[in-house]
């Protein structure tokens, strides 16, 4: 950094440059939204990967699905989301195999949460949404920070565009700063919160460079998951 | 307040009075700020009868797209047009200033201004600020010794070249140059090239995007085709985003009328 | 932090049919901490043009002056109106003059033209790099959530009603997601023969 108040760093050098000093952490980018209804949830993340200015791959998908009731989505450092999916999973099963029965949404979201604090000094850099079903049937997300703090809410934008999107989400699922009667609220149905979310990612391709390529939305119900995939700006 | 800031008349020339402020700053422990940058995939080729450019039209800032649609493609002189990658501020300027310059010369020479002497008006400012005016441009124009192409470093260092591509997606889009150019290309064939060559840098590089920008300069004319490609298109929403009229809620309304509607009046003036 | 983080503070810009609409939050803070919650950040510099600056506190003032200065002696020397291009232009040499000691602010204009009544807006980062799009600027630091608010919302052609809901909707969600930016709102929205101001009811926390 110069004193003269820029980086002065061009951007022709960046290949092959040498780093004095290694770090451990890489952001691969993409996006995470989800949106918890009255007997559904839906999930949605687009299929970017990639790192700086480089794209490694267009179709790699950020939802994990953990049960037929849970799916996590996972963004930030690619090797850190395969690290902490796979002993989620492992655990699930051991779960599955001890008690005979497939862990509930709460108890993954739980899991989660204390899988990511046992690394409290070295964490997973990872931006975690999971959503599911519950208990008693009813839609739910969970929301992480990286050293395994959750927050149950009932929509959340989490990734590199999740800033751009959470006060979307407050505005049109959450109704904030609206003046408006009970009647006229628009009742958050299931085709209602997929196209938000889609409208959402469209508007995030247009700005955030780390999103694009194209979404996988999830629809959870308590009949299975729904997957549909739309195609994204691809530049 | 006002008086102290007004004494002081504008001078030519950059200005350095806030640089020891800013510096304490920067030392406190204070980020510095990010400036808008052309991240960007700008080529440029030589064919038959002159020379074509090319560009994205992508600004970022940071992670950020801050212009969708900017022009990159930089009017020189009637017979020269150079493309800018790097601060977006930097190329703009640069490019304004040097054109001014230009500009200058040929009403004094009273000829039309050579390639040559662009390249080292440009490289002659961009080393003398050492590096500091970050824009890597690529030149292109055709005079009356023919068509030329160049590319100029940051730094102040220039290639004359028969194709020439700068910025981040340079690599991407030199790629199809070094399969595919050859000396002597017909208009048709070069136009095709430069197009296919851009998108390369758009789609597979971060910092490049949007659509795709052409100048073709010939001897004697200049066809300057912006957004001669639309390579992303703005997807389509779903939902109408209308609100109820009242939505958001007004503490105080204040309406500042601009029609004059005073009328005027004779007055019978006072004889005494 | 980031310089232009210290004081907080957002601005943005919207284009309509035949009208233009800008918007302020009303935050004064020295880093966290809230010191006012009157402080607008756009100036009102024309007859139909506006002026928005956001970044360090200090610099707006400044800034502002000296553009007012400048604007007003083109003005005396010239003998008309000012508008919104030329303006843009001027400010954007200004900044750029101070490029390796910049002022620590993002500027953000809005207007009319005073001839064609076309509606122009445009802003620029710390050293003068115009942008001029068709349809919405932001600036500040809340930047980033602006920016998803107004790709969702705005379209081409809004009227001056629906301008003020999409605009207004758009600051107010987007200022709640930052600490730097809100208490209050101010929208103004530019039309041929009116200038409409209201004071939006938001959160004050």
């Amino acid at each position: 950094m110069s004193r003269l108040g820029f980086e002065q760093f061009p951007d022709y050098q960046v290949p092959g440059m040498k780093h004095p000093d290694f770090s451990p952490y890489e952001s691969n980018g993409g996006s995470i939204v989800a949106i918890a209804g009255d007997d559904f949830a839906v999930i949605a993340a687009d299929t970017r990967l990639s790192s700086g200015y480089n794209i490694h791959s267009r179709t790699q998908s950020k939802l994990f699905k953990l049960s037929p009731q849970t799916v996590l989505g996972s963004a930030g450092c690619w090797a850190d989301t395969l690290s902490l999916t796979g002993s989620i999973k492992v655990r699930m099963q051991s779960y599955e195999h001890t008690h005979l029965r497939t862990m509930t949404t709460e108890a993954v979201a739980q899991m989660l949460s204390i899988a990511m604090y046992n690394r409290r000094f070295f964490p997973y850099y990872v931006s975690n949404i999971l959503a599911g079903i519950d208990n008693e049937g009813k839609g739910v997300v969970y929301s992480y920070d990286p050293i395994g703090h959750c927050e149950k809410a009932t929509y959340r934008a989490g990734g590199t565009a999740g800033t751009l999107l959470q006060p979307v989400l407050d505005n049109q699922i959450g109704h904030k700063n609206m003046n408006l009667e009970d009647a006229d609220k628009i009742k958050l149905t299931k085709e209602r919160a997929v196209s938000v979310a889609s409208d959402t990612f469209i508007s995030a391709a247009e700005r955030d460079i780390y999103t694009g390529d194209s979404v996988l939305i999830n629809i959870i119900t308590k009949d299975g998951i729904e997957v549909r995939t739309l195609t994204l700006r691809q530049d | 307040m006002d008086l102290d800031n007004a004494r002081e008349l504008p001078r030519a020339g950059f200005n350095f009075d806030n640089c020891k402020r800013n510096a304490t700053l920067l030392n406190r422990g204070f980020k510095p700020p990010i400036t808008t940058k052309t991240g960007t995939t700008i080529v440029g080729i030589i064919y038959k009868d002159g020379v074509i450019l090319g560009a994205d039209t992508r600004a970022t800032e940071g992670p950020i797209v801050s212009d969708k649609n900017c022009a990159k493609i930089h009017y020189l002189a009637k017979n020269i047009y150079c493309c800018g990658a790097g601060t977006a501020a930097d190329t703009e300027m640069t490019t304004d200033l040097i054109s001014s310059q230009l500009e200058l010369h040929r009403l004094q020479t009273d000829r039309e201004v050579r390639v040559v002497a662009a390249n080292t008006m440009l490289k002659q400012m961009l080393f003398r600020y050492q590096g500091h005016i970050s824009a890597a441009l690529v030149l292109g124009g055709v005079d009356k010794t023919g068509p030329h192409i160049y590319s100029i470093h940051p730094h102040g260092s220039s290639d004359k070249l028969p194709y020439a591509t700068m910025g981040s997606g340079s690599l991407a889009a030199m790629t199809v140059f070094e399969s595919r150019w050859k000396p002597d290309l017909s208009e048709e064939e070069g136009k095709k090239l430069v197009r296919d060559a851009d998108p390369t840098g758009v789609f597979n590089d971060l910092g490049s995007g949007s659509n795709i920008d052409l100048c073709v300069i010939r001897k004697g004319s200049v066809e300057y085709l912006r957004n001669y490609e639309l390579a992303n298109k703005k997807g389509k929403r779903q939902l109408d985003y209308r609100f109820k009229t009242g939505t958001s809620t007004v503490l105080h309304t204040n309406i500042k009328d601009l029609l004059v509607t005073e009328r005027v009046q004779a007055v019978p003036m006072e004889i005494s | 932090m980031s310089i232009l983080a210290y004081n907080g503070g957002c601005v943005v810009a919207m284009r309509g049919k035949d009208c233009v609409a800008i918007a302020t939050d009303h935050r004064f803070g020295i880093q966290a901490q809230t010191i006012s919650t009157d402080f607008k950040k756009v100036f009102h510099i024309g007859p139909r043009m506006f002026l928005g600056l956001t970044g360090l506190q200090t610099d707006i003032l400044t800034v502002r002056d000296r553009l007012m200065f400048r604007k007003n002696l083109y003005e005396t020397r010239e003998n008309r109106e000012m508008c919104p291009k030329p303006f843009s232009a001027m400010m954007s040499s200004f900044l750029y003059e101070h490029r390796f000691g910049p002022y620590f602010i993002e500027p953000v204009v809005a207007g009319l033209d005073p001839k064609t009544m076309e509606p122009f807006i445009c802003n620029m980062d710390l050293i003068g790099c115009p942008n001029a799009p068709d349809d919405f600027v932001v600036a500040g630091t809340c930047a980033e959530q602006l920016y998803g608010m107004c790709e969702t919302l705005w379209k081409p052609d809004l009227e001056p009603d629906q301008l003020f809901e999409v605009i207004a909707q758009s600051i107010v969600n987007a200022f709640d997601r930052d600490a730097m930016s809100g208490w209050g709102a101010t929208v103004y929205i530019i039309e041929k023969d009116k200038i409409t101001e209201r004071t939006l009811k938001t959160r004050m926390d």
